[in-house]
């Protein structure tokens, strides 16, 4: 893993944001280096026992027997699903609520797409007694509105955010300039591998606790290291975490799997990309405080994203995978919003799994292309579905999902 | 050459700010000519980026009715080329747009035209000095100023490593936060403006100055200039909304102008000797 202090992965990264911010950069890039790096009054230790007692780690590698059968491989599950709160967000909320107290913050703020991060970090600043105000667009807002209600039952301001198409990318510019208004007092909890160093590294570094139990259980469980691991990719911190402890492993084959929408085409004259896939089709350029892949016209005006799945509509991905497909080191590839819905029923009915959209598009892959990825395989449960219930019954409902239940029932509400 | 240093050349310089196209091309070129009418000795202008970052709620609305309205760099250029007047002109936009224009990457194509259309100098919110270096290159290559903006919490070596890079003059936040027309300015532009007290380049308030006694106080507080930008914006949304002509807009906008510029002016009047800051 490449502990860079510089925030710099090859040309990506950096620290493209509003002078206000830099003086709360740096001084968390201070607190990163003192606290997570080194361990300072014992910040990794208590923030390792959360993780184990508030948190449930470490999760389970389970070996999924009928997908074993189906795919004629053996396929393994890295059960972030059932991480407190339902996916691997708790990971980094946790470390840097944390990170917030022991700086002396008062507050936090946080982004949030499909609210898994939004309720991460609302659960987290309960469980430590910090106030906490989450941004969401209003278009995420009616998409995963059991999430919205989790974070108020939990005490947490929700802030729509009207402007724009109210997704992700908008949530995130939000938060931004709260921040840029607060930054003496407030933490601002990123919530993915995207956005000014040293968020980026941070990020991986707390939720690379998933690859490090995965390494430590595949040589447990099968005695080595599997061929490839998969994991979905929006922002991309369920991918670093599941990737981290890998990457220096060749053997490993690293697919991120990214949303590709309902087609890989762009509509300049709208601005619009129908998809997700910014490792697989961006360009290099700014966003959000770093260089990285991006969505983007001819013009550098960011795109509107899509994906049937929250967690993955956003435009950018984070500044170290991009560098790693770069570098060929991680494969981006990507599945549609029908392969992903598919992918969704048969976890379900096959595994008794749940699984979220984002991480069904890891399935999605799988099924598409198991041949090709070696004997065994570890695909990332970076979450489950229970938040995204309304959406998948009324996005099935608008397709034809083969292996889909019969949707009339839930027609004209339960 | 540059044209900044001449909008500091006689007493405090009004610096307004549009953004460009806002809410369509052509209505946009009589407001800026009305600024110049109105009194500014240098005018900034808003080349829209899908995301602005620093920008509060009035002025992501001007960027959006602007991109709305087909705004591109590329017409944004037109735009400078017809533009009828003889201040200095600054443009203020995000780094992406300008480290992707032309066909090289890197801020040098966009610099260079830039330059060609008679733009003096640039803003860039989201590009602190630790990421200036090619832009800063590029500026010293086709002689235009670099303005960087110094916050309420900028300090040391910080404030030091952006007064080695900046030209033209220091835009100094007057607030935390992001823009926006406030009720009163900030007292903690006295305490900015003594921590630049020892550079000589010319220093520029800017965020919350709605009115002429805003524009006083802070000239009497020592500023050799004052940005204002979602006053003025404010002007342009309104008259969008009410379906008002351009003419009548740029009317209001002359008249707002010149009041931020006569109380400027009064602010030099009002300054008293201050014993630090000599
Ligand atoms: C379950 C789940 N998986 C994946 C993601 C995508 O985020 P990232 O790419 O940062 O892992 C999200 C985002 O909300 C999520 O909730």
């Amino acid at each position: 893993m490449s502990t860079n202090t510089d925030g710099k992965f090859g040309d990506y990264g950096g620290q493209y944001v509003p002078e206000a911010l830099m003086p709360a950069i740096e001084e968390l890039e201070d607190a990163y280096e003192r606290y997570v790096l080194e361990n300072e009054d014992g910040f990794m230790d208590e923030f390792r026992r959360r993780l184990r007692d508030f948190g449930g780690r470490p999760t389970p590698l389970q070996r999924a027997d009928r997908l074993s059968e189906r795919y004629d491989r053996e396929v393994y599950l890295k059960r972030e699903d059932l991480v407190h709160g339902g996916a691997h967000k708790l990971n980094n909320a946790l470390g840097q609520v944390l990170l917030a107290k022991y700086m002396g913050k008062e507050r936090i703020v946080a982004e949030t797409g499909a609210g898994q991060h939004g309720t991460a970090t609302a659960m987290a600043a309960a469980h430590l007694d910090i106030p906490c105000e989450i941004y969401m667009g209003k278009r995420d807002i009616n998409r995963q509105r059991p999430n919205v209600f989790r974070m108020r039952i939990n005490g947490a301001e929700v802030n729509p955010v009207t402007v724009g198409r109210g997704t992700l990318k908008e949530a995130i510019s939000e938060t931004m300039r709260d921040w840029a208004t607060t930054v003496e007092t407030t933490h601002y909890v990123i919530g993915s591998v995207v956005g000014p160093h040293p968020f980026p590294s941070m990020v991986r570094d707390f939720q690379s606790v998933i690859s490090k139990e995965a390494r430590k259980q595949s040589r447990e469980q099968f005695g080595g290291l599997p061929d490839s691991v998969l994991a979905c990719a929006g922002g991309g911190s369920n991918t670093m975490g599941a990737f981290a402890n890998f990457v220096d492993d060749e053997g490993v084959d690293l697919y991120a799997v990214e949303a590709g929408g309902s087609s890989l085409d762009v509509d300049e004259e709208k601005g619009v990309a129908p998809n997700s896939a910014s490792l697989s089709t961006g360009g290099d350029g700014i966003l959000h405080g770093a260089r990285t892949k991006l969505l983007q016209d001819r013009d550098g005006q960011i795109m509107e994203s899509h994906s049937v799945s929250s967690g993955l509509d956003y435009a950018g991905v984070g500044p170290e995978l991009a560098y790693l497909v770069d570098e060929r080191r991680v494969i981006p590839v990507n599945v549609d919003d029908d392969a992903a819905l598919e992918a969704f029923h048969r976890l379900s009915q096959e595994e008794g799994i749940i699984p979220a959209l984002e991480t069904a598009h890891a399935f999605a892959y799988l099924h598409e292309e198991y041949e090709n990825l070696g004997e065994t395989v570890v695909v990332n449960v970076s979450g489950r579905g229970d938040k995204d219930l309304e959406s998948v019954i009324e996005e099935t409902s608008k397709r034809n999902i083969p292996n889909a239940p019969d949707m009339s029932m839930f027609q004209g509400g339960l | 050459m540059s044209r900044v240093p001449e909008a500091f050349e006689d007493g405090p310089a009004f610096i307004p700010y549009l953004a460009v196209g806002d809410p369509d091309y052509e209505s946009s070129l009589e407001y800026v000519e009305a600024l110049e009418r109105g009194g500014a000795d240098l005018i900034e202008l808003g080349l829209p980026f899908s995301e602005p970052i620093a920008e509060g709620p009035t002025i992501q609305s001007a960027v959006v009715r602007s991109l709305e309205g087909g705004m591109t760099p590329t017409r944004f250029f037109e735009f400078v080329e017809e533009l009828d007047v003889d201040v200095p002109l600054v443009c203020m936009t995000y780094y992406n747009l300008i480290y992707q224009y032309g066909d090289e990457p890197g801020p040098r194509p966009f610099v260079e035209k830039a330059a060609e259309v008679g733009i003096d100098g640039f803003v860039v919110p989201d590009l602190p000095a630790e990421e200036a270096g090619p832009l800063r290159e590029a500026c010293d290559e086709f002689d235009r100023d670099l303005v960087f903006i110094v916050a309420p919490t900028t300090r040391g070596e910080r404030l030091e490593r952006i007064m080695d890079q900046v030209s033209g003059y220091v835009y100094v936040q007057a607030r935390l936060g992001v823009t926006g027309a406030q009720e009163d300015v900030s007292d903690q532009t006295g305490q900015s403006l003594d921590r630049l007290a020892q550079w000589d380049v010319p220093k520029a308030v800017g965020f919350g100055i709605k009115t002429g006694e805003h524009a006083a106080n802070i000239v009497a507080g020592g500023a050799d200039g004052i940005i204002v930008g979602s006053a003025l914006v404010d002007i342009v949304a309104e008259g969008h909304e009410n379906g008002d002509s351009a003419a009548e807009v740029a009317d209001r906008l002359e008249t707002k102008a010149r009041e931020l510029k006569d109380g400027a002016l009064r602010g030099v009047e009002q300054r008293v000797p201050h014993p630090e800051r000599q």
